[in-house]
């Protein structure tokens, strides 16, 4: 079976990070319907397996740019959950000190270029930060996310030309939820999105975004494309978004059976959980164990960003300019 | 007369054209909303509602979801306006028309002018600015002093639901590429909306209240705080008018300069960064057709020259206030030459 080779460790790696993402957003999702959150979120649940699956392929010095909805993508990529917690909050302590929020939160030294308030904006940051790897000989890859909306943008057909024509060593991963916003695919996609990349010349995998190995091996062999500097790869990744398109989103545009059915059978977890049983690879009690740390950590995340203090109000002209 | 929301007067404005013009669409993502999606329809109307009802009025030929592609649909409009229809776009914030500059500023712009005043763009373009709602830097920002520096383009910004009705009206019946920004933190405001269909002209500054110490131009949701001032002041004897330009392209020099030549003193209140803003350009105006007339400096209250911060406390300190402003007032008032 695909993946499966890989080491226990790798596996409980992978699984922790899931659950992080899914605990943390159902986490954020409440503390938002209690109004202790300013603005707006845009939650990942649902979408666990592809950042995970992906970024378990990454290193530290490899970048990626990612969406709006940026949560599981930090997480999968190692930033602080305490830190981004506290940005949600708008505190001090905030990853990016409160500056940027739910839709801004970035890491530089873990290679994440930032979540990204505008659809279609990381496409070519990613591209860039393959430039450098590039031109400098790193050997690093960079990875852009963005949705099946998303690849509409004039900035993402561009930046796949670039870098198909520059043999860049990057992967645009599309994940695929049905919707942008409250509007079907259906009525703003055409054609197959994988095609987009076979007119380019460009390699192409769709996956299965709910299968967290299915993902994993489709990523890793358009790393070791990039790695190879083969040039970039699409990634196609159909996966199901749990929540509304934002927060307060009501979410009237799909049927209560829909999303009750998309729960039910279209849950990363729950089909992880029962792969590596079925292979005997990890036991209930291990991931039950992983459970309690990852709600223990989003506790303790939620407790410290409640109680940290908000940014110095000295801090509003600060950052504009580098200063010397 | 009815109350009414901001919402619902623009939902009137939109509805009223619709009927009376076949040529008048709507584009943008997620107007239609969840059309389509099973069981759904006009689930959205947009993604503050203001387009809610339309699609089930008019059709989907007329009322179109775009895909996410805002050079591309942007630009269809525009080709579209000066082909012969009218249409009117949604831009959820106006921070996207990032995307699509060349469109607006390169293209639709300039038709009339490089073609020898042969085409007309009866095209507008509707979105949200302003801070306010946690947003942060990408979905917070009042970039119309962009738009008003670009020749080509008129740019309306309203402050009350009777002036949104009223100027959106106008703005789809007018012939010129119109940018429309609404603030969203005005969405729920009400006032008074006739219900039929009426225009507000494009370059006509309204007079909020009148009073003979200081004059206090105010921009879109500052007209809000630059009233509530000029109430506090009024307690304290110092008699304001408030001045609300409603477009910023054409804007209404005459008025301004006649208010200045009234009260002596002016403070100018923009949400939008400082530099090379509508503040500083009224300034302008102002200094150089009735600097006879000014008793103490023209004082501007903006917002400071950073990005919209996310933090609650940080984003409440970015924003102009009632208190600034008349902080700002107080000390017009107090200058004495030296
Ligand atoms: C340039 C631009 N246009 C529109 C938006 C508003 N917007 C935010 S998310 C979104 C939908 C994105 O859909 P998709 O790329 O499929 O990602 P998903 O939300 O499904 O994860 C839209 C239209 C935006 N942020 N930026």
């Amino acid at each position: 079976m695909t993946g499966l080779q890989l080491s226990r460790e790798q596996l409980l790696k992978a699984y922790r990070l899931m659950r992080m993402i899914r605990v943390f957003e159902d986490r954020v999702s409440a503390e938002m319907a209690s109004g202790d959150i300013p603005g707006n979120t845009h939650l990942y649940a649902g979408q666990e397996a592809s950042a995970v699956g992906i970024c378990l392929h990454l290193r530290e010095s490899d970048r990626i740019a990612s969406t709006h909805r940026g949560h599981g993508h930090c997480i999968a990529k190692g930033c602080d959950v305490d830190g981004m917690m506290a940005e949600i909050f708008g505190k001090e302590t905030g990853i990016c000190r409160g500056k940027g929020g739910s839709m801004h939160i970035a890491d530089l030294s873990k290679g994440m270029l930032g979540a990204n308030g505008i659809v279609g904006g990381a496409p070519p940051i990613a591209c860039g930060a393959a430039l450098t790897s590039q031109i400098l000989g790193r050997n690093d890859v960079s990875v852009a996310f963005t949705g099946d909306g998303g690849i509409n943008q004039g900035t993402t057909a561009e930046s796949m030309n670039l870098a198909q024509v520059w043999k860049l060593p990057v992967i645009f991963a599309v994940e695929d939820n049905g919707f942008g916003e409250a509007t079907a695919s259906s009525f703003v996609v055409a054609g197959e999105i994988t095609k987009r990349a076979e007119a380019l010349g460009m390699a192409f995998a769709k996956v299965d975004g709910v299968d967290f190995f299915a993902v994993h091996e489709a990523a890793g062999e358009a790393v070791e494309r990039a790695r190879r500097g083969e040039g970039p790869t699409l990634l196609h990744i159909e996966t199901p978004r749990y929540y509304g398109h934002f927060s307060g989103d009501p979410d009237n545009y799909r049927t209560a059976e829909e999303k009750a059915a998309m729960r039910r059978d279209r849950d990363c977890l729950v089909r992880f959980r029962r792969r590596v049983d079925e292979a005997k690879l990890l036991g209930s009690d291990e991931l039950d164990k992983v459970d309690a740390e990852v709600q223990a950590a989003i506790d303790h995340a939620v407790k410290a960003a409640r109680a940290a203090a908000q940014p110095a109000l000295s801090t509003l002209t600060t950052d504009v300019y580098v200063r010397y | 007369m009815a109350q009414k929301s901001f919402r619902q007067a623009l939902n009137e404005a939109l509805n009223h054209e619709m009927r009376r013009d076949p040529n008048v669409i709507v584009l943008g993502e997620d107007v239609a909303g969840g059309s389509g999606a099973s069981g759904q329809k006009d689930a959205w109307g947009g993604a503050f509602g203001v387009t809610k009802g339309l699609l089930g009025a008019y059709g989907p030929a007329r009322v179109r979801d775009t895909p996410i592609s805002e050079s591309a649909f942007v630009g269809a409009a525009a080709g579209a306006a000066m082909t012969g229809l009218r249409p009117v776009v949604e831009i959820m914030f106006v921070d996207f028309l990032g995307v699509c500059f060349d469109q607006i500023f390169n293209q639709a712009a300039k038709f009339r002018y490089m073609f020898g005043g042969k085409a007309v763009t009866p095209l507008v373009i509707r979105a949200t600015y302003g801070a306010g709602t946690r947003s942060a830097s990408q979905h917070s920002q009042a970039l119309y002093p962009i738009f008003t520096h670009v020749p080509g383009l008129k740019v309306v910004i309203p402050s009350s639901p009777y002036d949104a009705k009223g100027l959106l009206i106008q703005a789809i019946r007018d012939n010129d590429p119109v940018i429309f920004l609404e603030n969203k933190v005005l969405y729920d405001t009400v006032g008074e909306v006739p219900d039929g269909a009426y225009t507000v002209p494009f370059g006509e500054a309204h007079i909020v209240r009148e009073g003979g110490d200081a004059t206090i131009v105010a921009i879109g949701r500052m007209v809000h705080f630059a009233r509530e001032a000029a109430e506090t002041l009024a307690a304290e004897g110092i008699d304001c008018t408030v001045l609300d330009p409603r477009t910023t392209s054409p804007l209404d020099e005459d008025t301004i300069i006649e208010m200045t030549e009234e009260t002596g003193r002016v403070v100018i209140v923009d949400e939008a960064n400082p530099r090379c803003g509508m503040a500083a350009d009224i300034s302008s105006i102002i200094a150089e057709n009735a600097f006879g007339a000014l008793k103490a400096p023209i004082m501007k209250v903006t917002a400071p020259h950073t990005p919209v911060p996310y933090a609650p406390n940080l984003e409440a300190a970015y924003i102009p206030d009632a208190k600034r402003i008349a902080d700002a007032v107080r000390k017009a008032v107090a200058f004495q030459r030296s």
